[in-house]
């Protein structure tokens, strides 16, 4: 029984490949059904319903759509996608510590 | 299967809060209970990669895109309650940095993606791999099972929320304010998309990504998938 051998690495590392990877998901065009934009809705339907207007834009977020303000598409998508698994670990890691048994 | 803000009406996202919110306390509570300290890495890992996993959109029939979510995964290694909670701060995340599903139907989307689909796909591995011995091949059709029917009880759910819009909020004229498709198109377009390409694309992330966890984290969390995972 070897107790403790390996370590996370393997799995961050496999993370990292992810994120590089992860500029596939944008060769699938067209918004997923039910996501679209206020714009799409208008060629949808010929209209935009009045209290999703109102409400679409209460919230504007920094990197709309992992894009990244000066970056390509692809570098960008790289970039939010490193980013937000950075934010993720750290915030599940700071409750994890917090709540994990000692 | 991230709903935007304008798609629920105000109200149905008060509910959608309302009902995420006990989930909520309880998951702290429980992972209070249950998480040991050597586990975190792994929440944090499993959380990162809900996160980037959700960004590769994949094609589906209709001309839309849906992606995996990873939650079953998460549930089955760390027990559902710890999968509430990294779900939720994936979402959260995603809202308020990506705008990926909506800041007021984020209780929605919790619930839908955070909630209904690791417990139901949890619950449905329990039940194939019941006293299956660890590493067998029951093991790993009953968490590819449990992850295709979570995921599709999870857009079930999305379509339920966003087909009752058009029935119940409408101006007098009956045209609709928010989500203006009904039950009868919002249902079927969250199955077709999930019972086709996202649904067995989670079940296939879930049995890599176990298969790829039991052979490269240290040995103390490979143990834990037999006893200390049932929490």
């Amino acid at each position: 029984m070897s107790e403790n051998r390996g370590s996370w690495i393997g799995l961050w590392i496999g993370l990292g490949v992810l994120a590089l990877l992860s500029p596939i998901g944008l060769i699938a065009s067209g918004s997923a059904w039910g996501e679209w934009g206020a714009d799409e809705f208008n060629q949808l339907l010929g209209y935009v319903p009045e209290g999703l207007k109102r409400f679409a834009e209460t919230w504007n977020a920094p990197l709309p759509d992992y894009t990244i303000p000066g970056l390509g598409d692809v570098p960008g998508y790289i970039v939010a996608a490193v980013s937000g698994m950075a934010i993720i670990a750290l915030l599940t890691w700071v409750m994890g510590r917090i709540l994990a048994r000692k | 299967m991230h709903i935007p803000d304008g798609y629920l009406s105000p109200s149905t996202c008060a509910v959608m809060y309302a009902a995420s919110a006990p989930f909520w306390f309880m998951a702290v509570k429980k992972v209070k209970e249950t998480l040991t300290a050597r586990m975190v890495p792994l929440l944090s890992i499993l959380s990162a990669f809900s996160f980037v996993i959700m960004m590769f959109n994949i094609p589906v029939p209709g001309g839309t895109t849906a992606h995996a979510v990873g939650g079953t995964l998460m549930a089955i290694v760390l027990g559902p309650w710890a999968a509430v909670m990294g779900i939720s701060i994936v979402l959260l995340v995603q809202a308020v940095f990506f705008g990926d599903g909506g800041i007021l139907a984020l209780g929605a989307n919790c619930f839908n993606m955070a909630i209904v689909l690791p417990f139901v796909g949890y619950y449905v591995y329990r039940l194939i791999s019941a006293n299956a011995p660890s590493g067998s091949k029951r093991q790993w059709i009953g968490a590819a099972v449990g992850s295709y029917i979570g995921i599709n009880a999870a857009a079930l759910c999305t379509g339920l929320e966003l087909g009752i819009q058009p029935l119940l909020f409408h101006t007098a004229n009956g045209t609709p304010l928010y989500c203006p498709y009904g039950l009868s198109q919002a249902i079927p377009a969250m199955l077709l998309a999930h019972l086709t390409m996202a649904g067995v694309a989670e079940a296939v992330v879930t049995d890599a990504v176990l298969a790829f966890v039991r052979k490269s984290a240290p040995l103390p969390v490979k143990n834990s998938f037999k006893k200390e995972v049932t929490a």
